[in-house]
């Protein structure tokens, strides 16, 4: 018999797809879990709607239920309940080992402009808060491009949303 | 609900606004690679990848009232059944000014569109305009930040004419009741709209190539 703890343990090995250092569980887009017998019902709901790791993503999720011998039932959800804050403390701390800066808390941060202010964020690499904004946008839809003035290092941060 | 009877006017408008925004994110693309600097060709993809997305959670929600998928109502409709706004059409590659312009009244006019359907009593879409729209804050930071840069430049000139010529386009991408608003934002008297429902020039080209792997293969997906 499957348990729901079980299910969140599972979920918690599947690496993102493209920031493997840390989980879809403290990436925080498990929304809630549900175990009805042998039928798994995972609520997923993805970080940016351009993201095109979402059916990655799902089909990772679905692989880890039934690897459980369980039948899975991926329900993606499309509305507002994902934010950077749901990424856990955990999911933070990989993030900025990994030599991506975290988000902002959005409770904390109160307004996008704060992606402006170049005292909002640390360099990954030697902590200095003297980085500059370079490009809102990068690699994937969830990161803008930083640069460190004081090791003159470029890295990459979490947008805040 | 079932695939019965003509879409209701939510659901046209869902189809509409997705049609923007699947047209202009292929437009955007096409400055992929081109762009006056390798940060916009990175910023001009990333905004196209956006909008693209936010295409396919529309014509998702739009096919769960009128049956199919996000692919089919996005690649397999004739252009005479596409409902995009002349505006997003144009096409601006190889127009720096031209391009900023529009990037910036559109994403003032999509503000506009999507703080009223973040109220809409079709919760479903309430919810995904309120997700839109905090990913939409990046687009227009980078939209803003640009218009004031011409705006500071010795090509101020060249940039409000094109801002002038767009006018009446971006106008019709809004509901006559929401064009007052965009106006006030952007500091411009109203004029007669390009409206919706003919085609420019530029959209069977464009059409031929959005469609043209699932015309070669039936129901392909990539």
């Amino acid at each position: 018999m499957v348990t729901t703890e079980r299910v969140w343990e599972a979920l918690a090995e599947i690496a993102d797809p493209e920031i493997p250092v840390i989980s879809l569980v403290d990436l925080g887009v498990i929304r809630d879990v549900e175990v009805v017998g042998r039928q798994v019902r995972v609520e997923f709901t993805p970080t940016f709607l351009g993201c095109p790791a979402q059916e990655v993503m799902r089909n990772q999720l679905a692989e880890a239920v039934r690897a459980l011998g369980a039948e899975p039932q991926i329900d993606v959800i499309l509305d507002d309940s994902w934010s950077t804050d749901r990424i856990t403390a955990e999911g933070r701390r990989k993030l900025e080992e990994s030599g991506f800066a975290p988000p902002h808390l959005r409770a904390s941060a109160g307004s996008t402009v704060v992606q402006l202010d170049t005292q909002a964020f640390r360099c990954p690499y030697c902590s200095s808060a003297d980085t500059t904004l370079e490009n809102l946008f990068g690699p994937t839809p969830c990161r803008s491009i930083r640069y460190c003035r004081s090791c003159r290092q470029p890295f990459e941060q979490f947008k805040t949303i | 609900m079932s695939a019965q009877g003509p879409p209701s006017p939510a659901v046209e408008a869902v189809l509409a606004f997705a049609d923007d925004e699947l047209v202009l994110g292929w437009r955007d693309s096409e400055w992929t690679g081109i762009a006056p600097f390798l940060e916009e060709d990175v910023a001009f993809s990333s905004i196209a990848q956006g909008e693209i997305g936010h295409a396919r959670a529309l014509y998702e929600l739009a096919a769960g009232v009128l049956g199919g998928d996000a692919d089919a109502l996005a690649f397999d409709r004739e252009p005479g059944e596409y409902r995009c706004a002349p505006f997003v059409e144009l096409q601006l590659v190889d127009d720096w000014a031209a391009t900023i312009a529009r990037h910036w009244l559109y994403e003032t006019a999509d503000s506009v569109r999507v703080a009223e359907l973040v109220d809409s009593d079709w919760p479903e879409l309430a919810g995904l305009a309120a997700k839109m729209d905090r990913e939409e804050a990046y687009h227009r930071m980078h939209a803003q930040m640009w218009a004031d840069r011409l705006r500071e430049s010795a090509e101020r000139d060249r940039f409000e004419g094109k801002v002038a010529e767009l006018w009446p386009y971006a106008l019709g991408l809004l509901e006559p009741g929401q064009r007052d608003r965009l106006a006030e934002l952007v500091g411009r008297e109203p004029v007669d709209a390009v409206e919706r429902g003919a085609h420019t020039e530029g959209f069977a080209e464009l059409h031929g190539e959005m469609t043209m792997v699932r015309r070669s293969v039936a129901g392909a997906r990539w």
